[in-house]
C-alpha cells in the first residue's frame, strides 16, 4: 500500500517496480483531477485525447513528461500520435511495450 | 499587500505580507504555465504563512506576470541576480523555491517545493509546441525547434523566450539543494496542481505545505 500511495503521490523512486497500468491511473487521475475511483474506472475502450475536452497538447505534453519521469522511459516525438492517445487502452499497449523493449 | 521593488529594468510588483516581521520568506514562483497553475496555491501558503506570523514575498521576476520588460530579453542568469535583488531589498532571511525555480535561488536558508530541473521544464514546453503544431497539421520534432531556439528564440506555450534563455533552459540540469530542503510532493500528500490540466487549488496542500516551514521557522 505504502508503495502504491507513493506513486499516487508523484513520488518516482519505487516506480520500477510496479505495473504500468497502475502508474498510467495514477497520472491520469492527478492530470485530469479525477477520484481514484473514475481513474480506476477507465477501460481499454476509455477514449483520451479528442474526448475529454481537458485533454489540450499542454496537458498532454505535462501527461507524457511525468510518464516518463516516474516509469523512468524515453518518449519520442515520432511516436507519439493520434492513435497512440486515442484509448486508454492504446496509451496502456504503447507505455508496456515501451518498458518491455 | 502589493509591494513594489526596483528590478534592473525598472519597478516590478510583488505580493507581500509584511509586517516587520523577523522571519521574512522571499517566495520564488513556478514559471510558464506552471506558475499558472500553481499562483493560487502559492498565495494561499503565503497567507497562512502570514496567519503563523511570517511575513513572505512573491516578486514579479522581469518579464513575468505584471513586469513590463520583455520576456525574451530575460535570461536565466539575470532572473538569478534579480531574486538575490528582491531578497536584498525586502531583507529575506529564507527562500521558498516552486518548480523549477529552484535553479535561481539565492543563498540563503529555506526550501525547494517539488523542485524540476530547468531543462525538464523545458522539454514540457518542446513537447506541447510539436503536439500542437501536429494538430494543425505541421511536423516539427524537438531537436530542430530547440537548435532553431538556441538560435532566434523559441515561442512556446504563448510564452516568447529569447536565445539565451532557451540555451540555459536547455542546460540546466537540477543543482545540489545547496542551503535549501527539498520538500517532495509526496511530504505534502495529494497530486501536485501543476499537473493539473485546468488550474485548481486544493487547501489542504497550502496547509501542508505552510505547516512544515512554519514548523521547521518558528521552532
Amino acid at each position: 500500500m505504502a508503495n502504491a500511495r507513493a506513486l499516487f503521490d508523484g513520488e518516482t523512486s519505487m516506480s520500477g517496480q510496479s505495473d504500468s497500468d497502475t502508474v498510467l491511473r495514477g497520472v491520469l487521475q492527478d492530470v485530469l483531477g479525477l477520484s481514484r475511483e473514475r481513474a480506476a474506472a477507465f477501460t481499454s475502450d476509455t477514449g483520451l485525447f479528442g474526448h475529454l475536452p481537458e485533454l489540450d497538447s499542454m496537458a498532454v505534453a505535462g501527461l507524457l513528461t511525468e510518464i516518463e519521469d516516474r516509469l523512468g522511459i524515453v518518449i519520442d516525438d515520432d511516436e507519439v500520435d493520434g492513435e497512440m492517445l486515442e484509448t486508454y487502452g492504446a496509451l496502456l499497449a504503447f507505455v508496456q511495450a515501451k518498458r518491455g523493449g | 499587500m502589493i509591494a513594489a521593488w526596483p528590478g534592473a529594468a525598472g519597478e516590478e510588483l510583488a505580493v507581500a505580507f509584511d509586517k516587520a516581521r523577523s522571519r521574512r520568506v522571499l517566495v520564488l514562483p513556478a514559471w510558464f504555465d506552471e506558475g499558472n497553475k500553481l499562483r493560487h496555491f502559492t498565495v494561499e501558503v503565503m497567507r497562512r504563512l502570514d496567519g503563523a506570523g511570517v511575513d513572505s514575498f512573491l516578486p514579479d521576476l522581469p518579464g513575468c506576470n505584471e513586469s513590463l520588460a520583455p520576456l525574451h530579453e530575460q535570461t536565466l542568469d539575470g532572473w538569478r541576480s534579480e531574486a538575490a535583488e528582491a531578497a536584498s531589498y525586502f531583507a529575506a532571511t529564507h527562500v521558498l523555491t516552486i518548480r523549477a525555480a529552484a535553479a535561481i535561488a539565492p543563498v540563503l536558508p529555506g526550501w525547494r517545493y517539488a523542485p524540476q530541473a530547468a531543462s525538464s521544464q523545458l522539454r514540457s514546453l518542446l513537447r506541447a509546441r510539436v503536439l500542437s503544431a501536429r494538430e494543425a497539421g505541421r511536423e516539427d520534432d524537438r531537436q530542430t525547434l530547440l537548435a532553431e531556439g538556441r538560435e532566434r528564440g523559441l515561442e512556446l506555450a504563448g510564452y516568447r523566450l529569447g536565445p539565451a534563455m532557451v540555451a540555459a533552459l536547455a542546460d540546466g540540469e537540477l543543482t545540489q539543494a545547496g542551503r535549501q530542503r527539498d520538500i517532495a510532493q509526496g511530504d505534502i500528500g495529494g497530486p501536485g496542481l501543476w499537473l493539473r490540466a485546468e488550474p485548481d487549488h486544493d487547501h489542504h496542500q497550502a496547509d501542508a505545505l505552510a505547516a512544515i516551514l512554519s514548523m521547521e521557522l518558528l521552532v
